[in-house]
């Protein structure tokens, strides 16, 4: 630290030097304090990693991994317990399909529209409306999806039951348009101006350059739009809990209960497990299936992103 | 335009030359956008037709001032009122300053190394974690190990760690939006970095920060599975009155509602709702708020 001496001022008196250290000591306190607190989120991954692992691995010393993974009964809360994780995953994968094609051509249609269509003014209409349909606390929508929507599809398809996949599906599938249709707006956007002018100037319409020129310009982001949706279908718990039952069920019949991964979290959950009882450890045994299904997901939508990421100037 | 299309058709034989049909397309595009749309805003329209006409007789004084009952007439969401409250209070005492102080870290101190990579990976990836993940590391964790028990204070930690990468993904914006010349200026008159931050980036960036805090508010209310993971009671007929008592929500009294059989308790869920409904639109109004004033500013 340079002190500069000149003969006029003062010359730095004890107190200065001092000040000026626990000036520096605070600064050097600050920055670790800071630092502390930035590493909480490495914390927290780690806390989900082993309280995930932890549990799971003492579930799997009682119950074998490949009844786990080869049976198809899941009946851990019955008598007889048989311990087959695909009852809940194929309940998972039917409400997440549901879901995905309700949301994915209703975002990417409203996504091209609002980013190629759309007016300035139309656009302040619609994206508020959007983030109102994205804030909409999820137990909401399974009151509507159990209340008003199953109703109105018992009327329509015969052998529908109270508890189903389909009409949780499709309120999911509405849950999620809003996530769908920014993310893909915003791979759109991010499409050159001067690829639309190219396309425009050989005399395309809009039609043409919105689905000939930008969405495959902007597809490696669509595509990761998509991912994610996936992911946060999977993820979803209280629609699928109210409205979709709580029986596993091994089949892929929309109108009958079934029972997902998240659903089950939650069945267990409702009542007071004990600690350290094979069922509260079965919650963590698909908690940590379910944590590295939506992790792959996550991680591969934003591989996808950089690796396939047309690159413009 | 269209009529010398002619002479390139030799090269292109699929491409139609008649432009009526390719105008008709971009037509046909925007009303199939329209639809979509409208979806979103006939969903939401029905929604809350349907939950104010449920609700109706049911939405009154008893209603605010009563705890649950068996009796729908008696039933009330007073315990899932204050619960919110009190788990609300404790979660932002938490979230806030850690998402603040780990932005603050990331924008104005950390380098660029592998560590603050990997702590932007991370907190990108928690992002993405579903909720109910959270509920079972407050279980394990907060619950069980640091023994709170199923109680107020385990689910404000829980949910405070669910909102963290939402508050610091919202305050590095905030702080990225303050123009380097203000911490020059700083700089250039003697403070050091945090009084640079403290005094001249902070200020300037507080509207942003601000609103990110209520939209993760906003967030944190609605959640429901986290909360039922670490057990917090469906059934409150009593007020929290210590961090360490056992409560419930305003979205897991709704739960409760809905999955009781009788319609009556359907209607109660749905005056829960409006309830509810009506504290998000609040928030996200004061953010909204908040963010026009902040655009006003520069």
């Amino acid at each position: 630290m340079a002190e500069d001496v000149s003969p006029f001022s003062h010359y730095p008196s004890r107190s200065d030097m001092s000040k000026r250290a626990s000036r520096n000591l605070k600064e050097e306190a600050i920055r670790y304090a800071l630092l502390a607190t930035a590493t909480l989120s490495i914390v927290t991954t780690f806390g989900i990693l082993f309280s995930l692992t932890g549990e799971t691995l003492l579930f799997f010393s009682e119950v074998s991994i490949i009844e786990f993974l080869t049976e198809t009964e899941w009946t851990p809360l019955f008598l007889i317990k048989k311990f087959g994780i695909w009852p809940l995953v194929t309940a998972t994968a039917l409400v997440a399909f549901i879901a995905l094609a309700v949301a994915i051509p209703t975002g990417l249609l409203i996504a091209i529209y609002l980013s190629e269509f759309a007016s300035p003014r139309v656009r302040d209409v619609i994206k508020p409306v959007l983030e109102v349909l994205a804030g909409v606390p999820t137990v909401v929508y399974g009151y509507f999806a159990l209340t008003l929507v199953t109703p109105i599809l018992q009327e329509f398809i015969p052998g529908m039951r109270i508890f189903n996949a389909l009409s949780a599906g499709i309120v999911m599938g509405i849950m999620i348009i809003p996530m769908v249709a920014s993310l893909s707006e915003d791979a759109i956007g991010a499409v050159p101006q001067a690829l639309r002018e190219g396309a425009y100037g050989l005399g395309a319409t809009r039609f043409e350059v919105a689905l000939q020129v930008v969405v495959p310009a902007a597809l490696s982001g669509i595509v990761a739009s998509a991912v994610l949706a996936l992911s946060r279908a999977v993820g979803e718990t209280m629609i699928v809990s109210i409205a979709a039952g709580q029986n596993p069920t091994f089949t892929l019949d929309p109108r009958v209960p079934i029972e997902t991964m998240t659903a089950y979290i939650v069945q267990v959950s409702l009542g007071d497990t004990p600690f350290a009882s094979l069922e509260y450890r079965t919650i963590f045994a698909v908690g940590t299936m379910l944590f590295f299904l939506t992790f792959a997901m996550n991680i591969f939508a934003h591989w996808f992103v950089r690796r396939f990421r047309e690159e413009y100037d | 335009m269209a009529e010398d299309s002619s002479a390139l058709d030799r090269g292109a034989p699929v491409f139609k030359a008649s432009m009526q049909w390719r105008r008709l397309k971009s037509h046909f595009f925007v009303v199939l956008g329209l639809l979509s749309v409208l979806l979103g805003i006939v969903t939401l329209l029905v929604l809350l037709a349907d939950v104010i006409i449920q609700s109706t007789g049911w939405l009154d004084w008893q209603f605010f001032t009563s705890f649950d009952s068996r009796f729908p007439e008696r039933a009330g969401i007073k315990a899932a009122l204050f619960g919110t409250l009190y788990m609300m209070v404790f979660t932002m005492l938490m979230a806030v300053p850690l998402g603040v102080m780990t932005a603050i870290y990331l924008e104005e101190y950390a380098g660029d190394n592998w560590f603050t990579q990997f702590i932007q990976v991370n907190i990108a990836n928690l992002a993405g974690v579903p909720s109910i993940v959270y509920g079972l590391l407050g279980l394990q964790v907060f619950v069980r190990w640091m023994e709170m028990g199923r109680s107020v204070l385990a689910g404000s930690c829980t949910m405070a760690l669910l909102i963290l990468p939402i508050i610091i993904v919202a305050s590095r914006e905030a702080i990225r939006a303050v123009p380097p010349s203000m911490r020059e200026a700083s700089f250039a008159v003697g403070a050091s970095k945090w009084e640079t931050v403290r005094h001249h980036v902070l200020p300037y960036a507080l509207p942003g920060m601000l609103t990110g805090a209520i939209l993760a508010a906003a967030r944190a209310i609605g959640e429901t599975a986290p909360l039922i993971t670490i057990g917090a009671l469906t059934f409150v007929p009593f007020l929290p009155e210590h961090p360490l008592d056992r409560f419930t929500v305003l979205p897991i009294q709704i739960f409760n509602w809905v999955s009781r059989a009788q319609s009556e308790f359907h209607d109660l869920a749905a005056a829960g709702i409006i309830v509810l409904l009506v504290v998000l639109i609040a928030l996200n109004s004061v953010a909204i708020y908040l963010r026009q004033r902040l655009r006003t500013r520069y």
